[in-house]
């Protein structure tokens, strides 16, 4: 793993995937969006209503996912040191919190016309707002404890505490009783309850949203680089100078 | 008509709100990175420049 640990390669390499994620990115997302808005039928259950999971779902998705990459980051960081694993996981988490906060907007404003409220503390709403509360908190600590020159320790252990928040939400359809329907597709077992016209925009949706959330997370890296190359150069020529 | 209740207009009520919320979400989320990486790396060359 140390192989990748050197921030001039990682930078070669970023340089390179930048460009591709985000258009690839770019080019998957519009198609997605075009399709599921315009071109997938409505559902025969819930009609037009269906269009929401176009935009949910990938939020969703990168919510939970960018968690997971924050809390793996997190423990590569505390455990092996690598040097880029702080930098992916402060990378991560504004971008995962950020899709959160998208996921449970779009969620409330489909629940009005369709549950009559905004929200309600069911099981798979809550435990995805004590997401976005977790990724507020790792954001309010890291900023913290770099302003006290630390080594993000604190933050990283939150965000590996946190992680328990995960089978919480993925299982919370099925251990409670839920207003939030649930999982339609078996990614484990490769099935799927949606018809192939509404899986395919949604497919394509999602991994345009993983592509631009990669992009975003790489570009992230490459700035965090940067202000700690000017940062050390500046202490560098702060002691010369004295 | 008395005692009949109007649906409400979904694109209007949320399928468009949601779509604009998030795109503008993505967007945003974008151009503040790709911002933040251009002027951290140009702040970079410019004091390696300087040595």
């Amino acid at each position: 793993m140390h192989r990748f640990a050197n921030p001039t390669r990682f930078l070669k390499i970023a340089r390179v995937a930048t460009p591709l994620t985000l258009g690839l990115g770019l080019l998957l997302t519009i198609a997605g969006l075009y399709i599921g808005l315009f071109a997938s039928p409505p559902d025969y259950q819930q009609g037009e209503s269906v269009r929401i999971m176009y935009v949910h779902v990938p939020a969703a998705w990168l919510g939970s996912g960018g968690y997971l990459g924050l809390a793996i980051a997190s423990a590569t960081a505390l455990i092996w040191r690598h040097p880029l694993a702080n930098i992916a996981a402060r990378a991560i988490a504004p971008a995962g919190a950020a899709f959160t906060a998208i996921c449970l907007m779009s969620g409330a404003l489909w629940g009005k016309p369709t549950w009559g409220t905004y929200w309600v503390w069911d099981a798979r709403l809550t435990s995805m707002l004590v997401l976005l509360f977790l990724y507020l908190g790792y954001l309010a600590l890291a900023a913290a404890e770099a302003e006290r020159g630390g080594e993000r320790k604190g933050a990283a252990i939150l965000a590996l505490v946190g992680a328990i928040n995960l089978p919480i939400i993925k299982y919370s359809v099925e251990w409670w009783n839920t207003l939030h329907q649930g999982s339609s597709i078996n990614v484990l077992a490769g099935k799927s309850a949606m018809a192939p016209e509404i899986l395919t925009p949604l497919l394509v949706s999602v991994t345009g949203f993983t592509f631009l959330f990669a992009a975003i997370v790489l570009m992230r890296m490459r700035a965090l680089l940067a202000e700690q190359r000017v940062e050390a150069r500046s202490r560098r020529l702060a002691e010369a100078v004295a | 008509m008395e005692g009949i209740v109007a649906r409400p207009d979904l694109w209007a009520s949320y399928i468009w709100p949601s779509y604009i919320l998030t795109i503008g979400g993505l967007v945003a989320l974008l151009v503040w990175s790709f911002l933040a990486m251009r002027r951290a790396e140009a702040r970079a060359e410019a004091l390696r420049r300087e040595r």
